[in-house]
């Protein structure tokens, strides 16, 4: 039975999602709900039936059903109240929230704290202009994903992957065990978007040919995906003429990038970072909107599902020192910015009065690969807070640095920091 | 010969043939509405501008301009009785620089003489304040007050629904192979379901309306050249523009619009370019950069990135002199019972304004025939009115709790974008013409047109179909046989 307050309301029931409930219940909140759209917790994970799952946190190669499911026990302990295959229509800045389902009607319900743990959606071929007819037999990568391992069938038998983001490359080997030929992975990009491990594992080991700085120039094909015609692209991204091919398939799979979604966020007034098209965040979470706090791919894309549970875990905790007392505001906060070859930096910005407590972690998105060893540098100015040393950088993998508690002095001179990855 | 006899057999159930079906559905005549398409709808009336034009845009003296601006004055009424959605928000010729004022004037006496009513000249001061993200060097805009814009879909939908409702006989999957001649009478016409014999047939072909002809032996020198217009749709959280916007138009088109949709998308084009095929609905780069470059001259803020959309349609362009001697023009619509053979009403060429015409061009034919002879007697128990179904996005929450304790499926939402339900895909799929493809639903309930672009929905509307259908989901297309969605089972190597 649905209570009309709680102490902390989740929206998605993804990794984010399900550690902030149960960090939630565990730092003290007494009443916590999670409302998800789909008919079962786990989020996208579910479907992500490889492994690859769990290392960092786990020490443990595991499915995503089988890391999904370690939370989704540990949640059914804690007496947090689920509410399934429901949709979130409406969020106030006052954090109201109006979600609707079959099971339960439409609901209003009020909240001290809430969690947008939404996730993030696929970009599609539209988003990118893809040229050419719009038959049947264009996927994203993750609606494939979905036909195949949840309803249990091939939307195809000759596929063309375009972009070589992680679920288009872990796709590819997926159609290959069900008995589908994978022509091809094209790659506009000069480089490989995705994890270099799953490039090993999906597509070189199963012969799967990947061309960077390739394109589709066109779909061809009326009622069903007849070929597609790719074609090589030069450093300014203009198609090269003459270096058109024609590949015969009977769908393209696209994989060319994560969105996170944010048009609930929206409606209840938080400020979105054009860059990460997520909420701008501070080091608890919480976005512009007090009380409103944001974790996991709904902020920025990440490339481990560890690193979202444990922004999940960060944000429940948070959430729940929200809700059950007012939380201590020291109003000293300093900027991040992304400096030399950063993309982005997240949290953007952080209380000063954190270091006090504890190291805090920065995590960002390189903007150009560096094939050699580096430094990740937090400067304030000249001055350097602290560096950590990376074998490589690249645009797919997410970079990690924590700025120790004895940075706490050199923060307190800052207003802003900047954060910059050069060569060694 | 034939399975049944009819009174009228139309050719194309797009809107022009809805429509007609609709107004003959009043009459005591045995019907049939034949559709070569999986779906009403498919062709020209699947892919346009969604615009119902004030009518000073066509040629004087020509049918385009009549057929315009009276069926613009009809829209109101049937709006009122077959219930889709159309909005008589006025529409706007901007003018860029002072060279363009100065056309605008000689654009407003042409619309006097068509007969349309309500046109203003604004000076840009005047636009500027209405339309905010305006080109600032505008210098003024033609204001036409009868200017519209329609759910399109929903309108041959409705018009044909409200056809069936009334006794009218629709076959989809159904195409016109050829008449069925008794010396000069057509007496019915072959298709690739079977020969049906009728007294009428009406030529509402579209795109292929001079192949139709042609098979009656009659116009051998009108031709269909299709005419691509290509379009982005943008996403209506991050571009708001609240007005239709065309630029002052060239000798050959209406240019490329900035325009709003009842959806509440913001839609920018169409570009204009003749091709070959009936059949090419391949959107391309340089098309693209085309309506974009256009868009940008009306509405400079624009920003591509929060594009969801791009699509094409095909113009039916004929070239068909005006009937009136004293006007030069050979674009003009062909609506007529030529004098050659006995049996047709022979329809060609309706491009833009086609839409805005269609209520008109209906009741011409409904006069044709009488013109003819027909005595069409009206049936007592014809009913004019077709209800919409509920549309839970447009409803107010209190609305909206009340349609869900009445129907629990109208509670689950199916495409998170556009926030449309089970119950709403449901009841299409049961609706007096089923909608028995995704893009059938797409068209009905706006499913799938959001940012997502159906990547969350596709896989549950597959299973509703195939559910409610009571096939299989490997039976379940996009758009008719060919473009099923799944091919085979997992773990079903064997079938390979």
């Amino acid at each position: 039975m649905l209570k009309e307050k709680y102490d902390v309301i989740v929206i998605g029931a993804g990794p984010a999602g399900l550690a902030a409930a149960i960090e939630a219940k565990k730092t003290g909140a007494q009443e916590v709900l999670v409302i998800e759209r789909a008919q079962e917790l786990g989020g996208i994970l579910q479907q992500c039936i490889h492994n690859g799952f769990g290392l960092q946190i786990f020490k443990k190669d595991l499915p995503g059903p089988a890391y999904a499911q370690r939370f989704i026990d540990e949640l059914a302990g804690l007496h947090i109240d689920t509410l399934l295959d429901a949709m979130v229509l409406n969020v106030t800045s006052e954090r109201r929230v109006y979600a609707t389902s079959r099971w339960s009607g439409f609901v209003e319900l009020d909240t001290r704290a809430l969690v947008l743990a939404m996730g993030c959606r696929e970009r599609t071929r539209a988003q990118i202009a893809l040229p050419g007819t719009r038959p049947a037999g264009v996927y994203t990568a993750g609606t494939a994903q979905r036909f195949v391992n949840i309803e249990g069938f091939m939307p195809g038998k000759r596929f063309v992957i375009l972009g070589s983001g992680d679920i288009g490359m872990i796709m590819a080997r997926r159609l290959t065990f069900e008995g589908a030929k994978v022509e091809r992975v094209l790659e506009i990009m000069p480089f490989l978007t995705g994890l270099t491990r799953n490039y090993v594992q999906c597509l070189l080991d199963y012969d799967i040919p990947l061309q960077l700085h390739h394109t589709v120039k066109r779909i061809i094909g009326n009622d069903r995906v007849e070929a597609i015609e790719s074609v090589q692209i030069d450093e300014q991204r203009q198609p090269i003429p003459g270096t058109e091919e024609t590949i015969p398939c009977d769908t393209l799979l696209l994989s060319v990038g994560l969105i996170p979604e944010n048009e609930l966020s929206r409606k209840a007034g938080v400020s979105l970072d054009p860059v990460t098209a997520g909420p701008f965040v501070d080091e608890k979470m919480q976005t512009s909107v007090p009380g409103i706090f944001a974790a996991g791919n709904v902020v920025h894309v990440y490339d481990l599902v560890d690193w979202v549970t444990q922004a999940g875990l960060l944000c429940g905790r948070n959430a729940a020192q929200y809700a059950i007392a007012e939380r201590k505001h020291h109003g000293r906060r300093v900027k991040m910015k992304a400096g030399d070859n950063v993309r982005y930096v997240v949290p953007h910005v952080l209380d000063k009065e954190s270091l006090a407590e504890s190291a805090q972690l920065l995590q960002m998105r390189v903007t150009l690969p560096i094939e050699e060893p580096v430094w990740v540098e937090v400067m304030n100015g000249e001055e350097r807070v602290t560096r950590k040393a990376e074998l490589y950088v690249r645009p797919g993998e997410m970079v990690n640095i924590d700025i120790p508690q004895s940075a706490y002095d050199a923060v307190q001179r800052a207003s802003e920091l900047s954060v910059r990855v050069v060569r060694r | 010969m034939a399975d049944k006899n009819y009174d009228v057999i139309i050719i194309g159930a797009g809107v022009v043939g809805s429509m007609v079906a609709r107004f003959l559905s009043r009459y005591k005549l045995d019907v049939l509405l034949i559709e070569k398409d999986s779906d009403i709808g498919m062709g020209a009336s699947s892919a346009n501008t969604a615009i119902i034009h004030a009518g000073y845009d066509p040629k004087p003296g020509t049918l385009k301009a009549e057929m315009n601006v009276v069926g613009n004055q009809m829209f109101d009424q049937l709006a009122g009785e077959l219930n889709f959605t159309f909005e008589r928000r006025g529409d706007y010729v901007v003018a860029i620089g002072p060279e363009e004022f100065a056309k605008l004037e000689s654009l407003r006496q042409q619309g006097l003489e068509n007969g349309v009513p309500g046109m203003v000249i604004l000076n840009g001061a005047d636009v500027r304040r209405r339309e905010p993200n305006i080109n600032p060097e505008v210098s003024g805009a033609l204001w036409a007050t009868t200017g519209g814009i329609c759910d399109p879909f929903g309108v041959v939908i409705a018009a044909a629904e409200n056809a069936v409702v009334n006794g009218v006989t629709l076959m989809t999957d159904t195409a016109f192979q050829d008449f069925i001649m008794d010396g000069k009478h057509i007496v019915g016409i072959k298709t690739n379901r079977g020969d049906f014999s009728s007294r009428w047939v009406v030529n509402s072909a579209g795109l292929y309306s001079d192949v139709v002809m042609h098979k009656a032996g009659l116009r051998p020198e009108f031709k269909i050249t299709p005419r691509k217009g290509e379009y982005y749709v943008f996403d209506k959280a991050e571009i708001t523009i609240n007005n239709v916007l065309f630029p002052v138009p060239s000798a050959t088109s209406k240019g490329i619009l900035v325009t709003t949709t009842v959806h509440g998308n913001t839609i920018i084009g169409p570009n204009a370019l003749e091709i070959d095929d009936k059949e090419d609905r391949s959107i391309t780069r340089e098309g693209l950069d085309e309506i974009w470059q256009g868009a940008i001259n009306l509405v400079p803020s624009l920003s591509l990135r929060y594009s969801i959309a791009e699509f094409a349609g095909l113009r039916p362009g004929g070239n068909a002199p005006c009937e009136n001697p004293d006007v030069k023009y050979n674009k003009d619509f062909i609506i007529e019972i030529p004098k050659q053979v006995e049996g047709l009403v022979n329809l060609g060429g309706i491009e833009s304004p086609g839409l805005s015409s269609s209520p008109a061009i209906a009741v011409r034919v409904v006069e044709l025939l009488k013109g003819a002879g027909e005595k069409l007697e009206e049936k007592s128990e014809w009913n004019p009115i077709r209800r919409a179904r509920p549309r839970f996005r447009d409803m107010l929450p209190t609305e909206q709790k009340l349609l869900i304790e009445n129907d629990p499926s109208y509670g689950r939402i199916i495409c998170r974008c556009e926030n449309v339900t089970e119950g709403e895909i449901v009841a299409e799929i049961h609706a007096p013409i089923p909608a028995r493809t995704y893009d059938a639903i797409k068209r009905r309930t706006w499913l799938g047109t959001g940012r997502c672009q159906g990547g969350f929905d596709t896989p549950r509307v597959v299973e509703i179909l195939a559910r409610e259908l009571g096939v299989s989901p490997l039976e379940i297309s996009k758009k008719g046989k060919g473009s099923e969605f799944l091919v085979r089972p997992t773990k079903d190597e064997e079938a390979e």
